[in-house]
């Protein structure tokens, strides 16, 4: 886990599903990279044709409703995004966002479309370069850093099992 | 001690005193995947090296989603689920012809009971509190590691109860009670939390009606929905629960973070409306002219729902615009629609029947919807897009309104086509 990122920023709204992320018919798959090719297909489909890597998403509340379809967390990796923001995460897609490494940071702030943000999240701490106002965030539980730290819940239960 | 159901469950698997926020490794009682969630678990599985088996009694494996095999991809995924349960033999595995949807299978198939902890790749896997369980559900990558494993980390949630007293009008049911709670609360009204259910109401509907209700919950965020086990659940389990379990209560003195109160009396059939489940309109408002109409999945596919749909539809025909798709939810329901002579109500009317699948839920199959089209159906989730393209609209109702709206050709409340009794 990086502990520090620099990325442009894609605003979403409140109650982003996992429908939207990823929709059913491509759940024929577990691959990130073939996933990220229809993320937010139905909602956005500009964005898999310009999402750089590095790229961070800013949602509102309950971001990742719905499915429990970890291929949602996926498609964003494969799409490179590093990390995701929210005013609330949907528990699956947390849980997911943890256990596959994809900070799902809980923080309200304004952000426009393109906005670079500097997120660091041992400090806790985003800046938006691009306006320069800056947030602070409630750290991880500690049971979730011990994973992303190791690099993703296989490698826990990994260590957990050859122990 | 004054422990809600999910904490003292928590606190039975811990061995030890749990409180709300506090994150807990447990052990589990089963662990469930879905031909679409199970692939990607069996590849993290195997990342993982020769050395490490699964528990294989605590895994379940049930194809729903995407069989029989729509094409080659989703026969590939098929195929990896067979293969999975081949090398490690493990015996709980549905094939086609022998299941239905995952939810109602664990059910009826007795890995469902009372006090028992169980996880599954699948968002509705929070139906199971309907039995007293304390049930959710969870991502691939984790399901690999409860194989490994057979435990995996929870955040002990806070609790809500809602009490709901009182008798349903006629035509309202299980469906209407958790599209009014979630239209009051909003899609998040639960997030991260456990609901539990109290009063008159929950204590005399059927079991199937409480399934719906604890399958729902996720649409208003929470992490399980819990009804206190009684001699309906007992009744149900007796000859088909394995092993023993252990009813789990809350303590009489139990606190709750909030509590909700409703009045039965005040409800009526209720439709939500795209593209949010909280997005509800009692149906007698809704009106609006509808090109699909969906009976089926584990909110809804139930015996008893195709019981209610087909007394409506006796002896009349779907609109002539509406074509009628119904889908029970296992083999077990379609045995018993067939020998009841409900097909034969079904057919008349001109419904289409399918075999026991996900069907239309989620738009990745049979009953997908064109640009502009709308379907009322007995599903659970209307985002945008759920049911085909992301022009078309789903809009989210009982059995008795989707029946009743399909021959009416728009979305009505069940009272305004008179039934046979």
């Amino acid at each position: 886990m990086k502990n520090k990122m620099k990325g442009r920023a894609w605003r979403f709204k409140d109650n982003v599903d996992t429908d939207q992320v990823i929709p059913a018919e491509y759940l024929i798959t577990g691959d990130p990279k073939e996933l990220s090719k229809h993320v937010f297909e139905k909602v956005r489909p500009d964005f898999a044709g310009s999402v750089k890597v590095g790229d961070m998403i800013v949602g509102g509340k309950n971001f990742g409703c719905g499915s429990s379809r970890e291929h949602a967390v996926r498609a964003l990796m494969g799409a490179g995004i590093s990390c995701v923001i929210a005013e609330s995460f949907a528990r699956i897609f947390y849980r997911n966002s943890i256990n596959l490494c994809l900070p799902p940071v809980e923080c309200t702030m304004e952000v426009k479309n393109g906005d670079l943000l500097d997120v660091d999240l041992v400090e806790g701490r985003i800046q938006n370069l691009t306006d320069g106002r800056l947030y602070s965030f409630r750290q991880f539980p500690s049971f979730a850093i011990l994973i992303m730290q190791r690099g993703g819940l296989m490698r826990y239960v990994e260590d957990s099992c050859t122990e | 001690m004054r422990q809600t159901i999910a904490e003292r469950i928590f606190t039975k698997k811990c061995g030890k005193i749990v409180v709300p926020g506090e994150i807990v490794e447990a052990d589990v009682d089963y662990v469930m995947v879905n031909d679409i969630t199970g692939l990607p678990a069996f590849e993290e599985f195997e990342k993982l090296g020769k050395k490490i088996k699964p528990i294989a009694n605590k895994i379940v494996l049930i194809p729903d989603h995407y069989v029989p095999n729509k094409d080659v991809p989703s026969a590939k995924q098929a195929f990896a689920m067979r293969e999975f349960a081949r090398k490690y033999s493990i015996k709980n595995y549905f094939e086609v012809g022998r299941g239905g949807i995952c939810h109602q299978i664990m059910i009826e198939s007795g890995f469902v009971a009372p006090g028992r902890l169980i996880v599954g790749a699948d968002s509705h896997t929070c139906t199971y509190g309907a039995l007293g369980a304390f049930a959710t559900g969870i991502g691939s990558t984790e399901a690999a590691g409860v194989f490994a494993m057979g435990k995996l980390w929870f955040k002990v949630p806070e609790s809500q109860k809602v009490i709901i007293e009182g008798n349903l009008k006629e035509y309202v049911c299980g469906k209407d009670i958790i599209l009014n709670i979630i239209g009051d609360i909003g899609v998040d009204g639960a997030i991260y939390k456990s609901m539990e259910f109290y009063g008159s109401t929950i204590k005399n509907l059927p079991l199937s009606d409480r399934i719906t209700i604890s399958n729902m919950c996720i649409e208003a965020g929470a992490k399980t929905g819990i009804i206190p086990p009684d001699e309906k659940v007992f009744n149900y389990l007796s000859g088909r629960v394995r092993g023993g379990y252990d009813p789990i209560l809350a303590d009489a003195d139990a606190t709750y973070l909030e509590n909700f109160h409703y009045a039965a009396k005040d409800m009526v059939p209720m439709v939500a409306k795209p593209y949010l489940p909280s997005n509800v309109i009692p149906a007698s408002e809704c009106g609006v002219e509808i090109d699909q109409a969906y009976l089926g999945s584990c909110t809804n596919g139930r015996i008893e729902d195709l019981r209610t749909a087909a007394r409506i539809l006796k002896g009349r025909k779907v609109h002539q615009n509406v074509r009628l798709i119904v889908v029970p939810a296992s083999k077990d329901v379609y045995a018993r629609a067939m020998r009841e002579g409900i097909f034969e109500i079904f057919l008349e009317s001109d419904a289409f029947i399918s075999g026991p699948t996900c069907g239309a839920c989620l738009g990745g199959y049979m009953g997908v919807l064109a640009p502009g089209e709308k379907c009322v159906s007995t599903t659970n989730r209307n985002f945008l897009g759920r049911m085909g393209d992301a022009k078309s609209e789903v809009y989210l109702a009982s059995p008795a309104t989707v029946a009743a709206s399909a021959i009416e050709g728009r979305i009505v409340d069940p009272s305004e086509v008179k039934h046979e009794k």
